[in-house]
């Protein structure tokens, strides 16, 4: 079954403070959705509230995987289900190698009695690190432990991956990258492309487009998806900035006031 | 991971077996007790004036006012002296199935689990133990119970015995050396070096893990020795008190390093004196880990006494629920050049509370000295303390002293991060404090950084939400 994934009225608020009110947005398995918009939209709250970061309560909405109810689980259910939030500030875990982790996150999802072998995975990390022209000895490393930005970028993308999820969001994956970089993660989501998985990216710029081409483009502002379009809309964006958008619904203010 | 944890908010691993001792001392101490066990263990006269000059010394001192709490120690509600049967007639298949099912569980070896749980003249134990010690004879090493090495090696034990930790060092060590019973010896010639660890669980038929143990190592010039003591599983005794003393003479260009690993009942004072001494150009590591008790007072100690020689000491303390660790090291610079290291890492959960306590000292020689101490915290709830108290004391201006403390939480940011990628709650944070502890497994030998691992997990369980 393709994925289908379902937004509807989602409403977020963080210590209180309304950030999203009322999102609602169709995602189908083959398809590429961006969100654009400036700081402090409500952007990134809305991947964190979807992974179900604690710190971010959902008031109001639904939000589904393939007919589950995603609201209702655990963050770790979530990703088990299929969902994958590559992070713009991944953590940073001392102690813990990159490649003790990723096994056990895949050993997570593949159950009890069924665990991935050593060689196996290890096959199989080493490939996903080539292509995404990562140093070998990022296996050995402590999980994002010392990591440049860029690095941590790829290594949310190489998790990505390895872990195959159902509904990717990626939330800011071009922050803090060069055009190399750039270009090798936007080959690595573009490799994950497929009928069965649907991708939510989450950018401030048009760049990031260049290299993976969105089917749908949706501008948020003052937490509502508040215009939709094809990529022609992430063009115009790149040429004219968000003014005319504004001027255009009559927003004055478009953050949610968190500044 | 859906494996069935057991439940460690109630004590679980304690075990005891049926006790078929054939003497017991009664409560209490008197000199007629020190006497007995004098008696019994057919000592020289020596040793009975050294236990009861101690015993005078314990009824001197006070108890110290720093520390933990130890209201409710009472001296007179202990029992000094179990003689353990001669012959430990038990069979594997007498041992009740609950323990052997609680050894799986945390996947202790089986000459392990068998001598753990006082199983005699096992077939594989035995076998392992007497190639170990044909090979260990023939270079000349000795590795015995203390208890029969002062009737075989009375000289080389006269000679070194109470010289690094005397009676008079605190109130403790004078009781030990009181009732002291069982513990380890070992001596290693000049040059030798021991390539495998001498590991006090194969040294079976013996009063291994008594409550008042007394170690004693002597590593003789350029020669070298890892000893790896106690094991994961918890140690059970009616008796609520431990007190051990462990001593180590550290010659020139020698070195020694001794692991231990203990997980006591929570009713247990574990309050135990350990100390070596290197000389010129030695090394002297402590690898020490501790879990559990009522509460544990233990600072591995190293007296850098000849130039040029080297501390370390790595240590784990984890408290839980109604548990105090006030753990730490201790490092005394006396020549020049020697150096120091002290990486400590403390956990507290369910209201757990653990202090670090420290000495790093430098005497009037001890010209060119360095000392680095890192103490690390990671505290599991809101409920949990931690508490860091160094002392420093310095007699030389031409030395180096770095100490770094840490004291964090495991973060909101983390366990999401974890979870994200579909771990568990309890898997994440066990992750968090596998990784916190790293430096400290990754030092230990293989078997027993798997167990390690395994108990750290238990441990965890539970400590969620």
């Amino acid at each position: 079954m393709s994925t289908q994934f379902e937004i509807q009225g989602l409403k977020s608020s963080i210590e209180g403070k309304e950030i999203l009110k009322g999102i609602d947005l169709k995602i189908k398995g083959g398809e590429v959705h961006a969100i654009m918009g400036p700081n402090g939209t409500g952007k990134s709250t809305l991947a964190s509230a979807l992974m179900g970061h604690p710190k971010y309560e959902v008031t109001d909405g639904s939000v589904t995987l393939n007919g589950e109810d995603v609201l209702e689980m655990a963050v770790d259910e979530r990703a088990r289900a299929g969902l994958f939030l590559a992070m713009q500030y991944p953590s940073e875990i001392t102690g813990v190698t990159n490649a003790d982790f990723l096994r056990s996150a895949i050993n997570a999802r593949r159950g009890e009695g069924n665990e991935i072998s050593l060689i196996k995975f290890v096959r199989q990390m080493e490939g996903k690190m080539k292509e995404l022209e990562m140093n070998p000895e990022f296996m050995h490393r402590y999980l994002n432990e010392g990591f440049s930005g860029g690095e941590k970028k790829r290594n949310e993308i190489l998790q990505m991956m390895l872990l195959e999820p159902k509904l990717v969001i990626l939330d800011e994956i071009d922050s803090g990258l060069d055009i190399d970089a750039l270009r090798i993660v936007a080959e690595g989501v573009n490799a994950m492309r497929s009928e069965d998985r649907g991708f939510l990216i989450i950018t401030h710029y048009q760049r990031l487009l260049n290299y993976i081409t969105p089917d749908f483009v949706h501008v948020m502002m003052q937490g509502r998806i508040v215009k939709s379009g094809g990529p022609e809309l992430a063009q115009r964006l790149e040429a004219e900035g968000y003014d005319w958008v504004k001027e255009e619904l009559g927003i004055v203010d478009e953050t949610v006031g968190q500044a | 991971m859906a494996k069935q944890m057991p439940d460690m908010e109630e004590y679980k691993y304690g075990f005891r077996d049926e006790h078929k001792a054939i003497f017991q001392s009664g409560k209490g101490l008197t000199e007629e007790i020190v006497r007995t066990i004098s008696e019994m263990k057919g000592e020289p006269e020596w040793m009975l004036k050294f236990r009861l000059k101690s015993l005078e010394q314990f009824r001197k001192m006070e108890m110290p006012k720093w520390g933990g709490n130890m209201d409710d120690l009472d001296f007179e509600e202990i029992q000094y002296y179990v003689k353990p049967s001669e012959k430990q007639g038990k069979t594997w298949e007498e041992v009740p199935e609950e323990i052997k099912a609680t050894f799986d569980k945390l996947g202790i070896p089986e000459a392990e689990q068998k001598f753990l749980a006082g199983v005699s003249a096992q077939y594989e134990s035995e076998v392992v133990y007497h190639s170990m010690q044909e090979e260990l004879t023939k270079q000349g090493v000795i590795f015995s119970d203390t208890d029969s090495a002062i009737r075989e090696y009375p000289e080389i034990f006269k000679e070194y015995f109470g010289t690094v930790i005397p009676p008079t060092d605190n109130k403790f060590a004078a009781l030990n050396s009181a009732v002291w019973s069982g513990g380890s010896f070992i001596y290693v010639p000049k040059g030798v070096q021991c390539t495998v660890p001498l590991q006090a669980y194969f040294r079976i038929n013996s009063e291994n893990m008594g409550q008042f143990e007394r170690t004693l190592i002597i590593a003789d010039e350029g020669s070298s020795v890892h000893y790896v003591e106690g094991c994961t599983a918890p140690v059970y005794s009616t008796n609520s008190l431990h007190s051990a003393v462990v001593e180590i003479i550290v010659k020139k260009d020698a070195r020694v390093r001794y692991t231990t690993i203990q997980n006591w009942a929570p009713n247990i004072y574990n309050l135990v004196t350990k100390r070596a001494v290197a000389e010129e150009n030695a090394t002297m590591e402590w690898v020490d880990g501790n879990i559990g008790s009522k509460l544990t007072m233990k600072y591995p100690a190293v007296v850098l006494k000849g130039r040029g020689a080297k501390g370390m000491v790595l240590s784990i303390a984890v408290a839980g629920k109604g548990q105090h660790q006030d753990a730490g090291a201790k490092m005394i610079h006396l020549a020049p050049d020697t150096s120091s290291t002290i990486v400590s890492k403390s956990i507290s959960k369910h209201g757990g509370k653990v202090t670090y306590r420290g000495l790093a000292s430098f005497g009037r020689n001890a010209e060119g000295a360095k000392a680095n101490i890192k103490c690390d915290t990671l505290i599991l709830d809101d409920q949990s303390t931690s508490d860091t108290i160094p002392y420093n004391e310095i007699m030389n201006d031409n030395i180096t002293l770095e100490h770094e403390a840490t004291v964090s939480k495991v973060s909101e940011d983390q366990l999401f991060y974890l979870m994200s990628r579909g771990l568990s709650d309890a898997e994440a944070t066990q992750m968090i404090v596998m990784g916190f502890i790293e430096p400290f497994t990754k030092e230990l030998p293989m078997e027993y950084a798997v167990e390690m691992n395994r108990l750290i997990k238990f441990e965890m369980e539970g400590s969620i939400g």
